[in-house]
């Protein structure tokens, strides 16, 4: 059984109220860092569990944390990034809604390390249910002496507000969404500088993920040290994994890095296998804005070694024959579905969500998802083919904010890997309007040949 | 739901301005504008959609300019800025909860309750939308309800039937 750090408690009956948080060992690591630690060796232990960002980026977390800028008499902010909007990724509304005081404990403890004396979860509108969830838990750790003045009796005094978005998945790009918590469209800002310098309100600010946040709390409990221990490599420590589309059971897993992605998928530890005893065709591993890998090279690297769940397995390879950890939002896709009808779909959902500031990805995500629609319903011509290569080059590392390279990387990978579908939809229009290609070649084992190293 | 005509004022009851008042409490001082977001939802919660002589109201109540509320009220996807049915259905659309049928259950409602997507039914009580992926991916299809944003998940015909008549006997 693996170890269970965020999610061990997860079926305790009233684990979302404080006293059973609490009888289950909560609010253990904020007694630890506000009574024995200074802020420094918080953030010296968060460095040593080699804890990187769950959001997406995988950024280390203690190195973000100590290039926060501390000049005397200016507030320092942290923010927690609950904007969770990627396509595939529901961890965060999980952890909220289960053990909201998960995140509470992490954000005292992180606040603390940062000292920041205000801070804020910014969580996506649509989720209402779990800002009251929040806000409940916050009002109980208040009423406890755990945040407000004087926390614990430490002298550290902290706020903590939850804010609602208004539904824009660009808020999830940091400085996007702290223009949106000052009450401005959601339109990311040029770095440098980087919030660390310049953030909330023009003052210094670190915007975590909830995952990242919610990890602080077994680092301080357990050590840096002994957190490093679990997982494999550089890819320390658990990651939570929503596993979405056609698996037998769904839902989040907690994992420890390192994990086979084929025990992933099909141990009845986890996901169970696919649904109605169909093959896996294809898979995004971490989150709509990842590569889409066909069946064979997510199960395998090229060389024909097992694929992990870490961070640096599932890149291995580059672009060529990996894609990347991501949010950790795992869609499986069985034989039965289609890549051009779910690349158009992707593509609809980045047109529809680019905040439009630039024209690569303003202009090129629409045209993208036009000239997809056009495939997937059987108008296609065998140049849109390349003209969607080209106008994903264009697009991507021209933006702003990495909105434009998460709408390119799907497209260009579906080219890359399953060609061969595309190329059926525009030669037989009519066929592919009423059944799908199948799964093709793409679970057989991999042919050497169609290694390139191109990126 | 109330219905309000554009040119129709608006008045915020004491209630609504005492929640305003707690929301601006959040921020530094000066900085006040960032309860537009929380205060654009209070303010749909009890209108049921933002009209412009609303968002005036809110404006004046922030001291900002109308401006600065309806570039933020048309740039994020959850402000209606037109009347909806008293309840929106709101079906995500996206990759994930289309592999497990999120189609055929937005072609049901559409079919049951007879207006295309972003339409009112003549009765006023509904209207429905895809929208993009609510992060629930795991039990698709979902939709959501608000001014609470109740959640309905593992979607399918049978579950939309009773949903939709649950509704209309409210």
């Amino acid at each position: 059984m693996a170890r269970k750090l965020l999610l061990e408690h997860i079926n305790v009956p009233g684990i979302n109220t404080l006293d059973v948080y609490r009888q289950k060992g909560g609010y253990r690591a904020v007694e630890k860092a506000l009574k024995t630690l200074t802020p420094d060796e918080v953030v010296e232990e968060v460095k040593k569990s080699g804890l990187r960002g769950r959001g997406g980026a995988g950024f280390p977390t203690g190195m973000k944390w100590s290039f926060l800028a501390k000049p005397e008499g200016v507030a320092r902010y942290l923010v927690c990034n609950a904007d969770e909007s990627e396509p595939g990724t529901f961890k965060d509304r999980y952890l909220m809604t289960y053990i909201p005081h998960a995140l509470i404990e992490g954000m005292i403890v992180s606040s603390y390390a940062l000292g920041a004396k205000t801070s804020y979860i910014y969580v996506r509108g649509e989720m209402m249910p779990q800002i009251r969830i929040l806000e409940k838990a916050i009002a109980e750790a208040k009423a406890a002496g755990l945040l407000g003045k004087n926390i614990l009796g430490s002298g550290y005094d902290l706020e903590l507000y939850v804010q609602p978005g208004g539904g824009a998945y660009i808020c999830g790009e940091e400085t996007a969404l702290l223009e949106s918590l000052e009450g401005k469209r959601g339109n990311p800002r040029i770095k440098p500088p980087f919030p660390a310098i310049a953030g909330l309100y023009g003052c210094p600010t670190v915007v975590n993920n909830v995952e990242s946040i919610a990890a602080v709390v077994p680092i301080i409990n357990e050590s840096g040290d002994e957190y490093a221990k679990i997982g494999i490599g550089r890819s320390t420590g658990t990651k939570l994994i929503s596993a979405s589309g056609n698996l037998v059971r769904p839902g989040v897993y907690e994992i420890e890095l390192g994990l086979p992605v084929e025990e992933f998928i099909y141990s009845d530890e986890y996901c169970g296998g696919i649904a109605n005893g169909k093959r896996l065709k294809a898979t995004v591993a971490g989150g709509s804005s990842v590569p889409v890998l066909p069946a064979n090279l997510t199960l395998k690297l090229a060389n024909g070694e097992p694929r992990l769940m870490s961070y640096e397995s599932l890149s291995e390879g580059g672009f060529a024959t990996g894609t990347m950890m991501g949010s950790g939002g795992f869609i499986a896709f069985d034989e039965d579905q289609c890549i051009v009808r779910n690349t158009w779909n992707f593509s609809r959902f980045y047109h529809h969500e680019s905040c439009g500031q630039c024209s690569p990805c303003r202009e090129g995500t629409g045209w993208m998802e036009k000239v997809l629609h056009r495939i997937e319903y059987g108008h296609g011509k065998m140049s849109d083919i390349d003209l969607l290569v080209d106008v994903s080059r264009k697009i991507e590392g021209n933006t702003i904010c990495p909105l434009g390279d998460a709408a390119a990387w799907p497209v260009a990978s579906a080219i890359r890997h399953f060609r061969d579908e595309f190329e059926w939809h525009v030669r037989e229009p009519l066929k592919s309007q009423e059944t799908n290609y199948g799964i093709a070649k793409y679970a057989e084992p991999i042919a050497k040949a169609e290694v390139t190293t191109e990126n | 739901m109330l219905k309000v005509e554009q040119q129709q004022p608006v008045e915020f009851s004491p209630a609504l301005i005492t929640k305003f008042d707690e929301i601006a409490s959040r921020y530094p001082e000066g900085k006040q504008k960032s309860a537009l977001l929380p205060v654009l939802h209070e303010v749909q919660a009890e209108l049921g959609w933002l009209s412009a002589a609303a968002m005036d109201k809110v404006a004046e109540y922030l001291k900002i300019e109308p401006i600065e509320v309806y570039e933020v009220a048309s740039f994020y996807s959850m402000y209606f800025l037109k009347p909806q049915g008293k309840y929106t259905l709101e079906v995500c659309r996206t990759g994930p909860c289309c592999l497990v049928g999120a189609e055929k259950v937005m072609d049901h409602i559409e079919k049951t309750l007879g207006v295309k997507e972003n339409e009112v039914t003549a009765d006023g009580l509904f209207s429905w939308r895809g929208v993009e992926c609510l992060a629930a991916c795991g039990f698709g299809p979902v939709l959501q309800i608000g001014p609470e944003y109740t959640f309905y998940e593992n979607l399918d015909e049978q579950k939309v039937d009773t949903l939709i008549a649950d509704l209309r006997k409210k």
